[in-house]
């Protein structure tokens, strides 16, 4: 079992995929030599040739364009956006075809497309390259977002992403790619239906903290406080955040009846308002103990500085407060 | 290149064939069937009959929101077209796509886009396809003169040179982006001068005349298969009816319409080459009826289908 960080499990989840089907190709920007800004596709053009791994121009919107097109005619393409923040140059392709056609054309097609993308802060990258943008899409019907929150998930969702029928982003915390831990090198599955399931990391039975991306770390390294040692406390990574998961928050709010969310991204419209919504509208409202709490980043771009950033960010001290409250 | 009498006569039927389905389509909509609005080509019929007939039924078009032309071109049958704009279950789309959105992948069209410019990437990935494939076919790809002022156009023709894709661009340019004239609207000689910018080799046609369209499409075609190059067409041409059903026409003169209409309409002209030619008015006239017992049984086929049943819609967004 080797020991890997995300961007290295991502990238033997690629390779297992290019390897195993023909069709399938990876495009984007600086992915070949370079092996991508963030390293995620060092070595892939040695092993599988340019034409396989397709580096492109500065060019977001024909990078997700050509995916739409290429996977309606046969093929599987994995394309990057170097920062997901560049992904806004890319809004046309993935929102108005990607997410439609199947639906528009009535079921005629598919596109099943991955679009990757290094998100999230931590970095110092400030405000063009922090971003967490993942909600804007979990608006929009016919995508699947996804999530991952360490190494082994960012590979196992992969190969469920590129096996999923539909267009899927695959948003990749950077500070992800920093942490090494050991790796399962599962096979490609059978079917997607790992997609949408959420992840009980701990169990518990006195609150429910639901979370996903990097945002699961700092949950558990908040858990793991000394004033919380006296508590039972269950931590749900959704893992996917469109579809969300909504059974196994039900389950386990049943044994817990206090709800706190944390997420990186800003709180307006988000991940963690619907899933606060969702559960306060069903008849889980009549047995929460207290109201449910959101935990999310400043409604702010993100500063550079890194007293200023971590402003923004919510911090283990925060969530360890807002548990405090909430017991 | 002189055509043969029956691919002229072939190339005559399908500019009729889309002149009356649009023809029915204003009537139906005037009658209040059809809910929403559409964009009509009439006037535009040689671009899309003398392109579509150039091509094998293997190779792909992506077409635009002014697409009934392009769809029939490739083979569609009308009475599904028919039944797409009314809602029905026999519809293309089973009535989720409407007149903007029809695709039919079994005769190579990818579908029509309601996004100006939203199918040129597209056409670029379908192209990179069939490159990957080693297949012999070709990626048309139908744009509109309002398409090369987007972004996507540019990122589109500038891969696809790089790359060495089998896609031809071919801009339909109408002269109008909604109310925007084209002179108005585009910097510099002109649009066929933007694809020769990025290494592709580009030509200005008379998208009215329907051999002319046919031959360079042919031509092009076959060099993009021998050459492994990209090749971009604008055909001008002319739109006679408004952008869409809320247009007023407050932008141009009626005696431009009038002068389109009466000087460079494609059918006409091509009906006065037939018969100079020597094809009998018998001839065209046979023709005419059979394109219109065709127009009039697909509208009545498709007003007696059945309504599409309204399904879990929010399961039918995912496949």
């Amino acid at each position: 079992m080797p020991e890997l960080t995300a961007g290295q499990s991502i990238n033997k989840a690629l390779s297992l995929i290019l390897e195993s089907n023909q069709t399938a190709f990876i495009a984007g920007e600086d992915i070949g030599i370079y092996g991508g800004a963030f390293g995620v596709t060092e070595g892939l053009l040695e092993k599988f040739g340019n034409e396989r791994i397709k580096d492109t121009p500065i060019s977001e919107d024909v990078i997700a364009g050509l995916a739409v097109g290429a996977s309606m005619t046969g093929s599987r393409p994995i394309v990057e956006m170097q920062f997901s923040d560049f992904i806004v140059n890319a809004m046309d392709p993935i929102v108005n075809q990607a997410a439609k056609l199947h639906f528009m054309y009535g079921g005629a097609v598919n596109v099943p497309i991955v679009v990757r993308g290094a998100s999230g802060a931590g970095t110092g990258a400030a405000a063009q390259h922090s971003q967490s943008l993942e909600s804007w899409f979990c608006h929009v019907p016919g995508l699947k977002v996804v999530t991952p929150s360490n190494a082994q998930n960012a590979y196992d969702l992969l190969l469920r992403s590129y096996v999923d029928p539909n267009p899927v982003i695959f948003m990749e915390h950077k500070l992800i790619y920093k942490v090494k831990e050991n790796v399962t090198l599962n096979p490609i599955p059978k079917d997607s239906s790992y997609l949408g399931k959420a992840s009980v990391e701990q169990e518990g039975t006195d609150i429910t903290i639901v979370s996903y991306s990097n945002m699961v770390n700092v949950v558990k390294e908040a858990v793991a406080l000394d004033e919380l040692q006296n508590f039972s406390i269950e931590i749900i990574d959704l893992q996917t955040v469109s579809p969300i998961d909504f059974e196994t928050i039900k389950n386990s709010l049943i044994k817990t009846k206090k709800l706190l969310v944390c997420q990186e991204a800003p709180p307006n419209s988000s991940v963690g308002t619907t899933v606060i919504s969702k559960v306060v509208e069903s008849d889980l409202f009549n047995i929460l103990e207290v109201a449910p709490k959101l935990i999310s980043g400043l409604h702010s771009p993100m500063p550079s500085a890194k007293h200023l950033e971590s402003t923004v960010i919510p911090q283990k001290e925060d969530i360890l407060n807002a548990i405090q409250d909430m017991l | 290149m002189t055509l043969n009498l029956d691919k002229q006569l072939e190339l005559h039927r399908m500019m009729m064939l889309i002149r009356l389905f649009e023809e029915a389509l204003e009537e139906m909509f005037s009658r209040g069937l059809l809910h929403g609005t559409m964009h009509l080509s009439i006037g535009q019929e040689a671009t899309a009959a003398g392109a579509c007939l150039a091509l094998e039924k293997e190779d792909l078009i992506t077409s635009t929101h002014r697409g009934h032309g392009h769809c029939l071109g490739k083979g569609a049958d009308a009475f599904k077209m028919f039944a797409e704009l009314l809602g029905r279950e026999d519809g293309y789309c089973r009535g989720r796509g409407g007149s903007m959105h029809i695709a039919d992948l079994s005769n190579g069209n990818l579908g029509a886009n309601g996004i100006v410019a939203g199918s040129l990437t597209i056409s670029v990935g379908a192209a990179l396809s069939f490159q990957m494939q080693k297949k012999d076919n070709i990626v048309l790809c139908f744009f509109g003169d309002g398409a090369v002022n987007e972004g996507s156009f540019h990122e589109a023709l500038n891969l696809a040179s790089l790359w060495d894709l089998p896609v031809l661009f071919l801009c339909e340019n109408n002269q109008y982006g909604m109310s925007m004239a084209s002179d108005k609207a585009v910097a510099g000689e002109s649009i066929a001068s933007r694809g020769n910018s990025y290494g592709i080799e580009s030509i200005q046609i008379d998208g009215n005349d329907v051999e002319a369209v046919f031959e360079s499409v042919t031509s092009f075609k076959n060099e993009i298969l021998s050459s492994n190059r990209p090749k971009f067409i604008e055909a001008v041409t002319y739109r006679y009816r408004g952008h869409s059903k809320s247009d007023r026409n407050l932008y141009r003169t009626s005696d431009e319409i009038e002068y389109w209409k009466e000087e460079k309409d494609p059918i006409k002209r091509y009906i006065g080459k037939l018969m100079e030619s020597g094809v009998s008015e018998e001839k065209l006239k046979e023709i005419d009826t059979s394109v219109k017992e065709l127009i009039r049984d697909s509208v009545k086929k498709a007003l007696d289908s059945p309504l599409s049943p309204i399904t879990n819609l929010e399961e039918d967004s995912y496949a």
